[in-house]
Parts: C-alpha cells; structure tokens; sequence
C-alpha cells in the first residue's frame, strides 16, 4: 500500500480543482475522416470538428481522383469523348454514354429512330437499377447489414452480364454510338433482361423485407443528414436526393429524351429529406425502373438499331475493306475530318444521382471547343457539411453513403 | 404560360441596353449581358413572381482567345422549375481583369462552381466567401483550361519518351 503524501495529497486537489475551472473552455478533436477510409466509399477527405462525437464543423477536400475531363474532351473527336464520360459515375456509366451521345444528336439535328430509344431506355433503366442498387446496400453495410448487400450484388452482377453482352464491357462501358448502336440485342440479351425481370422483384422484396421496416435500420436513418426542400433546391440538389425532400423535379419527365414520354411511370418522393428517405425513393425507383424496362421489351417497335450517320458512325468493317465509300468514312470518322454545326447546346439526362448536364459548344472543329459535365455530386456535395452539422460520426457516414456521392463524378 | 418571347422581352424591357444580344439556339434562350449587371439580371429573374428562376443548373467558364478584350466568359444556366425554362446567359470579361461579381448570395450552390471556375480560368469572383482552388493541388499557379496551354506539354524534360512512349 502507498501512503500518499500530505503534500502530494494537497497537489493532487488542486490540480482537480483547477481542471473544474477550466471545465468551460472545451477541447475540441479534430479528425481526419478520409481521404483513404473504407467507410467514404471513394476518395475524398473530410476534416471534422468534434465535441465529443458530435460533429461541430466539416471541412472537405476535394479532387483526389481529377483527372481534367474538361481538357481532355476539348482534344478528342466527338466519338472518343463518350469513354471519357463512363469515367464520371462509373456506377451507371451507360447513361453518361447515352447523354453525351444524345447531346451530339441534339447538336447535328439528328432523331434516332424509335426502336433506338427504346433500347437506350432500356439500358439507362438497367444502370439506374445498378446505381440505386450500389446505394442502398451500402446504407446497409453501414448501418451494419452486410446481408442485403451481398444478396443484391447477384443482381448487380447480372446486370453487368447484360451490359457485357451488348457491348462487351462491365464497368466502363462506352456503350452505344453517336446514331445508335454497334449491334442489336441479341436473343440472349433479350433472354438475360427477361431473367432479371422475374428473377430481381423477389430479390428485390426480400431485401425491403430485411431493411424497409427493421427497427435498427429506421432508428438509425429516419431524421439522420435532413435536407429542407428549400435548402435542397439553393444548393442544386437533383435526383433522388432533392426527391426526397419532396421535390418531384426529374428531367425524364420535366425534359423527356429518347421517348421517355411513352412510358408510365410514376415520380417517388419523400417528405423529410433524410437518410431514410432517401433510401425510400431510391427503393421505389429500381421498381418504376423494372416497370418501364417491362413496357419497353413489350412494346419494342421494329427498325433499325442504327442511323444512317456516315459523319460519326463507323461503317461495318466488311464495307471499310471491300468498298470506297466505306473505306472513305472510316478514315473521315477515325481523323474526325467532318462538318459539325457551329453552336451551343446544352443537354440534360437523368442520371443515378441528379441532373448530368452536358454543355457542348462547337466551333465546327474536329474535337468539342469547350465541354461542360454538369456533375450532380459534385453540386450537392457541398451541402454535406450542413447537413451533417450536430449529427454524429456515424451517422455522417452513413449521410454520406445515402447521398451517394461517387468520387469519379465529383472529382471528374 | 411564360415561352421564350414573353421572357425575352420582359429581359429587354427592364435591362434594355445592357443586353448585348439575345438569341435562341436549340430551343434555349441566349442573353449576352453587360458584367455589370448579372447580379442584378439573376436577382431580377430569381425574384420576379411568374419567372422564378430559383435554380441554378451550372456555371462555367470559356475561354475564346481571339475576341479581343472579351476572351473570357462566364456561363449560366438557370431553370425555373415552376415555368419548366431554361435559359442561357453570358457574360463576357477580358484577360487582362478578370473580374466579374459572385452569385453565392443569389445560389449557395455557386460556390464551389465559381471556385471551380476560377481554378480553371483565373477568373476572380468579387466577394466569394472561399475563392480557392479546389480540385487541383493548392499551389498551382495556372489555370490549366485556358487555350495556351496544351493537353501534353511537349517542352517537359522530365517525361523520358523511353518510359512514357509517347
């Protein structure tokens, strides 16, 4: 046993009594969240304020992954801009492609036929599916569910079977060309999509099963990262997280491309613009997706998969070896030596997180004068310091999965 | 229902000669206006009761070398989600004083826009709460979308064509 001494005894109160003083004058930590923590999904750093584990401040860095997009498109012809664009939300590269190659349509006049459209729905809806997809079992894995994540990744997996056999890629695509498509849907693509069609609602069921209703899954999310919708709207939130809170702004419906006008379908949103809502909307929009790629194999029109666009559509390599014209517009295409209307134009998809925007200016030129990605990430990013102010760490990072925020389209 | 000709020329009504142009390609409305005056065009379009143009959709920068004394210009695109329009507009600065009032007052989404922005173009964003530079490293002392510089900078030593194989 130690006998402390009288002396020590009188030190060590005061030292107590002194640190009671000072209780006001708080210690604050700072953390390092990011830029290479598994839980950010992607690569970017935030740096928060913490009282305790209450989160006072943030401050982000951005642009770990910038790979100057904007100035690479500004030097490649018209046709090699569209891998450049899977880069951006590789997690629904195919409608990046499709919106860009939309916009040079929109540019040159060109209308692709009906038959075209429905394919490319058909493809946009199938990487909505695969992006919400990505989103919401990670909400999951976050709040500690690894099931459903792993459950639903078969079908993500499918999915890029499909994606592999129209175009021959996974991830990156570069699906689809400027006029239309390289081939048509094969039997077996056909047959896959039908597959997922039966096959991913039951899925897709069990997974709102498992999560939708579970009381750790709605304690955890409900009222966590809230966006008001006025908030929301002066910091440019698109897609489903401006849906979320109520705004029921998407541009297949307020601006409809490729025949989206054909299709019913109804617009999800939520009330509160909180975790919980968001992955409501998102939950919602895989089915209205699997309901316009139901209507769209049914009422497929016939025609033609391609336009007759010699400017940007690379000829079949039989005529390319056995005839001149061919020969010709290959060499046209790959040197990019043709005619494009001057002008400005600016286009909008509805990608997996919002409104990506694409403003093309030409100056009649063989590559774009100047391209503009208008990222949804990287707008509504921003907001995240606000919306995670007060909340706790945890609950930052599950804010941050719910918002879905890919570092490839922030960064661009 | 508010059409392009309506909001036209209540544009050129109220702002008369500080418009420069107004065109219409692709369906979208053009305004080339004085720098001036975008503060008081967007608060003018964001405030007007039947325009309401609350949205900001996308700032950028463009960078034409040869107009002389308009070489650099500032891109808007705002959307009015109640009248579902859109409409384009430019402003126009020179080189030499890049200079031209922020927008973050109007819309917080701005922000990170404009600074992308003035990394990009060196175009400067008077009153900006946090004009730095965002997406590439903090030191960068160019602005690396501006024409003069080339996509591969065939004057580097460093890069040996050996390694490279350019």
């Amino acid at each position: 046993m130690i006998n402390i001494s009288e002396d020590k005894q009188n030190s060590f109160n005061q030292n107590e009594h002194k640190v009671a003083n000072e209780d006001d004058i708080k210690i604050y930590n700072y953390l390092n969240l990011g830029p290479t923590h598994p839980s950010t999904h992607g690569i970017f750093q935030n740096v928060l304020k913490l009282d305790g584990e209450v989160i006072l401040e943030a401050e982000q860095t951005i642009g770990y992954i910038h790979r100057a997009f904007e100035k690479l498109a500004e030097n490649r012809p018209f046709y090699q801009v569209t891998p450049i664009t899977d880069r951006l939300n590789y997690c629904s590269a195919p409608i990046n492609n499709i919106g860009w190659q939309m916009t040079v349509e929109k540019l040159i006049g060109l209308k692709v036929s009906k038959r075209i459209d429905y394919m490319r729905v058909i493809i946009m809806e199938l990487a909505r599916i695969n992006d919400h997809i990505i989103c919401n079992s990670v909400i999951g894995v976050d709040t500690g569910a690894l099931t459903g994540f792993l459950y639903l990744f078969q079908f993500r997996e499918k999915i890029y079977e499909i994606f592999e056999q129209i175009c021959g890629a996974r991830l990156t695509t570069n699906i689809g060309r400027i006029g239309g498509f390289e081939r048509d849907f094969s039997p077996t693509v056909i047959s896959k999509i039908e597959e997922l069609l039966q096959e991913f609602p039951k899925a897709l069921k069990e997974f709102e099963k498992l999560l939708t209703r579970n009381r750790i899954f709605m304690d955890r999310t409900i009222g966590v990262g809230p966006i008001s919708a006025e908030r929301a709207l002066e910091y440019g939130f698109t897609g489903p997280n401006l849906r979320a809170t109520g705004v029921d702004y998407d541009v297949r419906v307020m601006h409809p491309y490729s025949s989206y006008e054909d299709f019913d379908f109804t617009i999800p949103i939520g009330t509160h613009g909180d975790t919980y809502d968001r992955y409501c909307v998102r939950q919602e929009e895989m089915w209205q997706s699997l309901k316009i790629i139901e209507q769209a194999l049914k009422n497929m029109p016939e025609g033609d998969y391609h336009t007759e666009v010699p400017e940007f559509y690379l000829p079949p390599k039989e005529d390319v070896y056995t005839t001149i014209e061919g020969l010709i517009w290959h060499f046209k295409v790959i040197y990019g030596e043709i005619e494009i209307p001057k002008g400005q134009v600016y286009h909008a998809v509805e990608g997996g997180n919002g409104e990506l925007g694409f403003y093309l200016i030409s100056d009649g030129g063989r590559q774009p004068y100047r391209l503009h990605f208008r990222r949804p990430c990287f707008i509504y990013y921003q907001a995240y310091p606000e919306m995670i102010k007060g909340s706790l760490l945890s609950d930052a990072i599950i804010t941050m999965s719910s918002m879905n925020v890919i570092a490839g389209e922030l960064d661009a | 229902m508010v059409d392009n000709n309506i909001l036209s020329d209540a544009v050129s009504a109220q702002f008369g000669s500080n418009i420069i142009s107004i065109e219409e390609s692709y369906g979208m409305l053009d305004f080339i206006v004085e720098k001036d005056m975008i503060v008081a065009l967007l608060k003018w379009l964001k405030e007007h009761e039947t325009f309401e143009f609350n949205f900001l959709t996308t700032l950028c920068g463009v960078h034409f070398p040869e107009k002389k004394n308009h070489e650099l210009s500032v891109v808007y695109h705002l959307y009015s989600m109640t009248n579902n329009i859109r409409i384009r507009i430019h402003v126009f600065l020179p080189i030499t004083k890049p200079e031209i009032q922020t927008v973050t007052h109007l819309y917080p989404t701005a922000n990170w826009m404009e600074r992308e922005t003035f990394e990009f173009f060196g175009i400067k964003f008077i009153g900006h709460p946090n004009l730095k530079i965002i997406l590439n490293v903090e030191d960068m002392d160019y602005h690396p979308l501006l024409k003069q510089y080339a996509l591969v900078d065939n004057t580097r030593t460093d890069k040996d064509d050996k390694y490279f194989g350019r």
